[in-house]
């Protein structure tokens, strides 16, 4: 990698051992991924925040590094393992809530915002059209660089947070714009759309494609349904963008087999012992037409939503927190469905949820069977 | 033989070579460096204090706070020696300051196990 002579002195510690430490990692990143330098960046947003992810290492590093670290651009960070505000109503031991504890004291004294949330682009404004920023969360990268005008690499814990202290990022795959081309066209030919079809989608282009994808008969997206298909193909594999319409070049079609494959695959249980709405979190829109869905109905068994803090307020004036908790919600914040220790194998053996990236990581890693059902199911079976 | 730096530095001791993939979330303790995975070629062996050779990492990206945590505990690789470059090995030496190159296919096979040897992360070449 070619690196200008700040770059290298920074790497070589004269700028103390947090930059040289930071400069490490973009270049061996930089160097493991074929770059040629580095590019600046203008937001970061960083994975790694849930301790059941991390862990004591993660733990103990990121306090060592905030000891002097301070992050250079504006950085934001990823849901925790919980929400501190209502924490003491469950029943997690003490040990987890002090050492995540420690692990959002570590960013915020390094300069995050407190955001999270893993859906930044729905709470933060989104700067201009071609702005580089290095986005560690999978859905968020997805959706940054599908709807958003934005450029991304789907980070991983280590570029991202090298990024907020350098403010730079190795210019690699998705920052070429002949990378971002897809040479893939994927043919929606299911008939009935959902945000569930559309995670199954999604979650389908992330097995067969590589960098970026195309797709093709997919016209009636709305918000939730874009979060899910962003979110699906996160979660199953390398894909960090796509487009709209046929390319040239190699053509498949998703259709109604390779759905039920994908369905088979993820769906485990026919019933759910509770409900799970938030993977990627609600945001403000999505909250407010739950609220409406709910009106004069109630669950019929728990349901944890989660949303970022962010919309806290506006979720109160607006009267759809009270709506939402008169029909029994749950509503969690600060944290999401994936990874979430509040969704405990001891308590309960299998979730029904909408959402197909908190059914891969339910099962995976909190080892619950998963019911797979639309939004609009779900209210109507599940509610009285 | 020479090799492209991934991680900068120098080092000088005996190789430990690996023939299997490491994991090093699920396959390293953490606080002795000791291969605890029963089915890994380097089982009840310490990576601390070697030259590791292995072919790549797997598992998952966590894996990189465990190599800064063999580091922390004082039983870390002098040094790492791959094939193939994967970004959780990357980072995880970036942090933990632990050179890292990468070998060819045909000079990564002429490693000899337990062989002495010096490690120039700086211009690339093992010695």
């Amino acid at each position: 990698m070619e690196l200008t002579k700040e770059e290298e002195d920074a790497l070589d510690g004269k700028q103390g051992e947090t930059l040289a430490l930071a400069y490490r990692t973009l270049v061996a990143i930089g160097e493991a991924s074929g770059s040629d330098k580095l590019i600046p960046i203008e937001w970061a947003h960083l994975s790694g925040v849930n301790y059941n992810t991390i862990g004591d290492a993660g733990r103990d590093f990121l306090s060592h590094l905030s000891q002097d670290a301070k992050f250079k651009v504006k950085t934001t960070v990823n849901p925790m393992g919980f929400d501190f505000d209502s924490v003491s109503r469950y029943n997690l031991d003490d040990k987890f809530i002090e050492n995540q504890r420690s692990i959002k004291n570590s960013y915020e004294k390094m300069g995050a915002i407190p955001s999270y949330s893993c859906i930044p682009y729905e709470i933060f404004d989104v700067p201009k059209q071609g702005t580089h920023v290095s986005f560690a969360e999978s859905n968020a990268a997805i959706y940054a660089n599908s709807f958003s005008g934005l450029k991304t690499n789907k980070e991983g814990a280590f570029s991202a947070l090298a990024s907020a202290l350098t403010g730079k990022s190795p210019c690699s795959d998705l920052r070429d714009d002949n990378v971002r081309k897809p040479s893939l066209t994927i043919r929606m030919k299911v008939e009935s759309r959902d945000e569930l079809t559309y995670g199954m989608l999604g979650y389908f282009a992330g097995k067969v494609a590589g960098s970026s994808v195309a797709l093709s008969g997919v016209n009636d997206l709305d918000r939730r349904s874009c979060k899910s298909l962003c979110a699906g193909m996160g979660t199953s594999g390398a894909c960090g963008m796509f487009t709209f319409g046929e390319e040239e070049g190699e053509k498949i079609d998703f259709d109604k087999n390779e759905m039920q494959k994908i369905h088979d695959e993820l769906n485990t249980s026919e019933s759910g012992d509770i409900i799970t709405l938030g993977s990627p979190q609600l945001g403000l829109e999505e909250i407010g037409d739950l609220a409406a869905m709910l009106k004069g109905r109630s669950f019929k068994k728990r349901c944890m939503i989660f949303c970022p803090s962010a919309i806290k307020g506006q979720m109160r004036d607006l009267g759809y927190r009270k709506e939402i908790e008169r029909a029994g919600g749950e509503l969690l914040f600060d944290c999401c469905t994936c990874l979430s220790p509040l969704v405990d194998n001891k308590e309960v053996d299998s979730v029904t949820t909408n959402s197909v990236k908190g059914a891969y990581y339910l099962r995976t890693s909190n080892k619950v069977d998963v019911n797979l059902k639309n939004l609009k199911n779900i209210v109507e079976e599940e509610t009285k | 033989m020479n090799v492209k730096v991934i991680v900068k530095g120098m080092a000088k001791g005996s190789i430990l070579i690996a023939k299997n993939p490491l994991n090093f979330l699920g396959g390293i303790d953490k606080k002795t460096g000791i291969v605890h995975d029963k089915n890994h070629d380097l089982f009840g062996k310490s990576v601390g204090n070697k030259i590791l050779a292995f072919p790549f990492g797997i598992g998952s990206s966590v894996g990189a706070y465990t190599i800064y945590s063999l580091k922390y505990n004082k039983c870390a690789p002098l040094a790492m020696i791959c094939l193939k470059a994967d970004l959780t090995t990357a980072s995880g030496c970036a942090i933990s300051n632990i050179p890292l190159v990468v070998a060819n296919k045909n000079d990564y096979d002429s490693l000899q196990q337990d062989k002495e040897v010096v490690l120039d992360a700086v211009t690339g070449k093992i010695l």
